[in-house]
């Protein structure tokens, strides 16, 4: 009977994914926000469906009480890790967050399939990273200056590298890890990270061809290390990172060309150069020359794909562990050979829909440095995307990256989740500048009116009196204007009856349907970017991701965490 | 932050302070702050955006191409183990001749040891292959369809439950035990191979190749195949074996030449001699025997060399390379039957001795009798290629159909014009040519012999070849006949394939 449990879940899994999928564009449409917010919390409960799913399986296999007190962990971490994220930081993009505990959860299954003890170890550096990643937006908010020495950012991603090529024991070929005190990590995992802030921190204002030299050489230095260490995979995300970070720095398209020819002409140079690059391109392009040795490899992953077809043998029905070091390299071949393509398609989308994400949260950003910190961030873990998978699949040589978050390796898990919590602390800054800009727009807006009207002028059709209050107006901006039905309301102390909006710093509306104002209070608001804004059903302003505020009891402040200490120091 | 910005308005203006009492909303602007307006700001991120969205979508569509195009061949390479995975849950289906007969099944003892039986033994060695030590045949190529079960829902169930090994599907194939046999026995002692197929629908009846082994002793014999290098007995020679085609290659010059001259080909004439000579290379018929005055249609039944070396001579530089390149020539066939491309080249500057050479099928020139039945079939059937398959379909052990394949064309590589003069000629080839041994039954054959020359590693010696086709009311079937070291194809191939004609036409054909 088992034979059908197999294959009746693994038409489920897909299922699962497919809808969960779905939903990370689907999202983007949807403009009204309790329906968003409904939406993310679907996305938990498939995501747990198919974690049950999965450990479901991998505990018939095993027969093992201890896989059921290890799934509880898990659900556990996830739980927290979900709930946390929320409390801690409203302002967090919630779908970055459901995307990295669904990919990690992936990674959990699969391992955990593939080689129980790695996923216990897996699941344990998962759990010191989310704690330390927990903290991450908090230094990025509060301690501006860290994420700005670029300069010994780069010195150090320099030193590290150099100390990797230099000491480091050799992994399949390549040098990558170095060993302190019975722990191995991989360097060039960590220095991804700061290289994006120093080279963001280089280019910000790199106006002129000097400065972009002087980047240029800095970076052309981390990616030289790498090559010669044969960490071919890390040399490419360092170089296309560079690249992007550059066309997005200096909006000079020929620079980006000609650092692209500049890197085909590199590859080529390599090519005959390395023979450890000539055997990779062999490999990829007929991994059947070699078979048993350079295709040996690629060669099982294709075969893994082809067995698994569209909707794969099922968990524990394929034999994905056939491919050497599969649970890192070849992670997407086992998938793609037990959950099948349709999965495998699923999860590009997912990592693709964390990708747009990030670049997203770029786009919002209005400071040129931390612009070109999120696409530095999100380039290095798209190109290490397409790196992975790419070679899994044989349309690009193989370099044996790790799919972040999915493949298991202690190094590319932590950075990759203190990468996400970075973005995370990007994100917030956003939500932080859309204050600012609203009120901006408030004050100017009130100025106008106070040149027009006087400071305590009465007109009834708008308000701009300092403590003007309007019946039916449809603007009041006066500070401590309250407005009946006003339209919006940016006074200081406004509050609306039915404002629309009210971008006082104290404004209060009753049906409010935004409010960013510092202690706005909104009954049934729909909106609310206030820093204490108690509503019914209020969210903020911002784009896409809003923080949920289940207290509805006005006495009683929202518990923002840094939102309090902020308002002791104003 | 809020702080710092109002101390920073304070200390500006302090002035302002006792008139705005709550300036606390002065906004300070970054210096790094983007001085565009958004959507200028935003362009290039968004081409980057979109840039690597299109890196994932055409990762996306390989991996539907990997499992749309590639995944069959994948499933079924020789270096693939992962359908070995799947012994211990089916039993290895069966593989059957399209005349009802078992070619190749499992025999399950009671202790549950599994053994692959092959009742006809040697007889289809290389089509059917072997199973241990590596895959090769359809053994290989049906590799995951034998190894998995498409019975129906219910009796998986039932055999889940019972914890039963389950019986893999059956293959059917399209071969012919009687042809199979025929050929096989005419073929006798000689190396070489012989295919049967019909044009109109590219169906396989039989396809031998000699030497061959008894498969069901492939593990006992295996060392001593592998290592006997100078016969290469595991090799089907019918796909993968690479012959000069010698004067079977009269078709493509004689088809050249149609291309050439379309309004006055039948105007052909040439005096034969014997011997023909062109700047000291000389030509020679077979024997050379002297064909006097020669049309085309007589030169090409009677296969005159120096006929033929002239009309080499005289094609423009690229005619041949071009028909030849249609052929398919160093180029896969359109088939997922294991097998080698056959290879033409003549460089345009190739001496008068390289071109008359290649005219006539000796030269570089090295086709595969498969390729051979192909460009055979294309004649017989008017023109049109039709893919070559093995592979009728795929029963589940229910009985469940589970996948069928049918006659596919590959493409027109000639005019029914150009058909009819080949096959007009082919004809004359059995009426008053080389293979009138053919023309005394009740069925027309068209043909074509060849006497293939080959000399290397100091061995030298005379290929027999044999094309043709037979029609007697539209039930045509194509043969092809190689016998090495056979002499005249008159002599060996011929009655080699008549035997194959009499035997399809007297116990196959309906």
């Amino acid at each position: 009977m088992t034979n059908l449990l197999y294959q009746v879940s693994k038409y489920l899994i897909i299922i699962l994914m497919a809808f969960y999928t779905l939903q990370c564009y689907t999202v983007f449409r949807n403009k009204d926000d309790d329906s968003r917010q409904y939406l993310f919390l679907r996305q938990n409960m498939l995501m747990f469906f198919l974690h049950f799913a999965g450990y479901a399986l991998i505990y018939l296999e095993y027969g093992d009480f201890e896989v059921i007190l290890f799934y509880g962990a898990q659900v556990l971490y996830f739980v927290l890790t979900l709930v946390l994220f929320r409390v801690l930081y409203p302002l967090a993009s919630r779908l970055l967050v459901n995307n990295m505990c669904m990919l990690l959860c992936i990674g959990f299954i699969m391992i955990g399939r593939l080689d129980y003890e790695e996923c216990r170890r897996q699941f344990l550096i998962a759990v010191a990273a989310t704690v330390l990643a927990l903290l991450i937006p908090v230094i990025i908010r509060k301690l501006r200056f860290i994420t700005k020495m670029y300069y010994v950012y780069t010195l150090l991603g320099i030193g590290m590298l150099g100390l990797v090529a230099v000491a480091a024991r050799t992994t399949y070929g390549a040098k990558l890890s170095i060993s302190i005190g019975g722990f191995t990590f991989q360097p060039s995992e960590f220095v991804k990270i700061i290289y994006v802030f120093a080279i963001a921190g280089l280019l910000t204002h790199a106006r002129d061809f000097r400065r972009i030299a002087v980047a240029t050489v800095l970076a052309a230095a981390h990616v030289l290390i790498l090559v010669v260490s044969k960490d071919l995979g890390s040399a490419v995300i360092f170089f296309i990172t560079y690249l992007v970070m550059l066309f997005i720095a200096t909006k000079n398209p020929f620079y980006t060309l000609a650092g692209l020819l500049a890197g085909g002409a590199g590859g080529v140079g390599a090519y005959f150069l390395f023979s450890h690059v000539r055997v990779r391109v062999q490999a990829w392009r007929d991994p059947f020359s070699d078979y048993q040795q350079t295709g040996y490899q690629t060669a099982q992953a294709l075969f893994s794909i082809a067995a698994g077809g569209w909707f794969g043998t099922g968990l524990f029905q394929g034999s994905p562990t056939a491919i050497p070091i599969v649970e890192q390299d070849m992670m997407f071949a086992a998938i793609a050979e037990e959950l099948g393509a349709v999965f495998g398609i699923c999860l590009i989308l997912v990592c693709m829909s964390c990708f747009i994400m990030i670049l997203n949260i770029g786009m919002q950003l209005t400071n040129r440095y931390y612009r070109l910190v999120a696409v530095g961030l999100g380039t290095t873990y798209a190109v290490q995307v397409f790196l992975t998978i790419g070679g899994t699949i044989k349309l690009i040589p193989l370099t044996g990256v790790t799919l972040p978050l999915v493949s298991y390796g202690g190094s590319s898990v932590l950075s990759t989740i203190i990468m996400f919590s970075i973005v995370q602390g990007l994100y917030m800054l956003r939500n932080d500048e859309e204050v600012i800009r609203d009120e901006k727009e408030a004050e100017r807006f009130a100025e106008e009116q106070r040149r027009l009207y006087g400071p305590y002028g009465y007109p009834p059709q708008p308000d701009g009196g300092y403590y003007g209050p309007g019946g039916d107006m449809q603007q009041n901006s006066g500070y401590y204007g309250s407005g009946g039905n006003a339209r919006q309301n940016s006074g200081y102390y406004g509050s609306g009856g039915n404002a629309r909006r009210n971008g006082g710093y104290y404004g209060s509306g009753g049906n409010t349907q935004q409010n960013t104002g510092y202690r706005g209070m909104g009954k049934t608001s729909s909106g609310q970017a206030s820093y204490y804004g108690p509503g019914e059903y209020p969210y903020d302003a911002s784009y896409n991701d809003m923080p949920v505020d289940s207290d509805g009891n006005a006495s009683k402040s929202r518990t923002s965490f840094f939102g309090k200490k902020r308002h002791k120091k104003s | 932050m809020t702080e710092k910005r109002s101390n920073r308005r304070r200390k500006k203006d302090p002035g302002k302070e006792q008139k705005v009492p709550v300036k606390v909303r002065e906004v300070h602007f970054d210096p790094e702050t983007e001085p565009e307006d958004k959507k200028g700001r935003n362009t290039a991120l968004g081409i980057v955006t979109y840039a690597f969205v299109c890196l994932f979508v055409v990762m996306i569509g390989y991996l539907v191409y990997l499992n749309i195009w590639k995944a069959d061949a994948l499933n079924s390479s020789s270096y693939n183990t992962k359908q070995d995975a799947n012994e211990e849950k089916y039993i290895r289906g069966s593989i059957y001749s399209s005349d009802g007969q078992t070619l190749a099944y499992t025999n399950v003892s009671d202790d549950g040891t599994e053994t692959r039986v092959y009742p006809y033994a040697n007889v289809f060695a290389h089509v059917i292959g072997y199973s241990s030590n590596g895959k090769s045949g359809l053994e290989s190529t049906s590799n995951s369809d034998l190894m998995t079960s498409h019975t129906s829902v219910l009796t998986q169930l039932r055999e889940d439950a019972e914890e039963e090994k389950q019986m893999g599907d059956s293959v059917y194939t399209t071969l012919n035990t009687i042809l199979q046999q025929t050929a096989y026995d005419a073929l006798g002692s000689y190396n070489g191979a012989v295919i049967a197929m019909e044009p109109d629908t590219g169906k396989i009846l039989a396809m031998v190749s000699k030497p061959d082994f008894d498969p069901n002793a492939i593990e006992e014999i295996w060392e001593q195949v592998v290592n006997d290098s100078s016969s290469s007995v595991l090799l089907n020679r019918a796909t993968q074996g690479l012959y000069p085609p010698g004067s079977t290659f009269k078709i493509l010059t004689t088809l050249a030449y149609i291309r050439e001259n379309s309004t006055d080909y039948a105007n052909f004439s040439f005096e034969c001699e014997g011997t023909y000579e062109e700047s000291g290379a000389s030509i020679h018929c077979y024997n050379n025997k002297v064909h006097g005055t020669v049309d085309l249609k007589t030169a090409f039944a009677k296969s005159c060399n120096t006929a033929f070396a002239s009309i080499g001579l005289g094609l423009e530089n690229s005619s041949l390379a071009d028909v030849c390149e249609e052929f398919l020539f160093n180029d896969s066939l359109p088939t997922s039957l294991q097998h080698s491309s056959s290879s033409f080249s003549l460089s345009s500057s190739a001496s008068y001795g390289e071109i008359m050479q290649t005219a006539i099928g000796q030269g570089e020139t090295l086709v595969t009798p498969l390729h051979m039945a192909l460009i055979t079939s294309t004649v017989a059937n008017g023109g049109i290629m039709m893919r070559p398959y093995l592979l009728d379909y795929i029963e589940a052990s229910d009985g469940t159909l589970v996948s069928k394949n049918s006659a596919v064309k590959y493409k027109r590589l000639m005019t029914t014009e150009e058909a009819s003069v080949l096959n007009e000629y082919m004809e004359e080839t059995v009426i008053s040519g080389t293979a009138t041994s053919l023309g005394w039954y009740d069925f027309t054959v068209a043909g074509k012999t060849g006497s293939a020359e080959y000399g290397a590693d100091g061995n030298s010696g005379t290929h027999s070849w044999f094309v043709g086709y037979s029609s007697s009311d539209d039930v045509d079937l194509v043969v092809v006949v190689i016998a090495e070291d056979g002499g005249a194809g008159s002599d060996t191939a011929v009655p080699i394939a008549s035997q194959v004609f009499q035997a399809y036409y007297n116990y196959v054909a309906d």
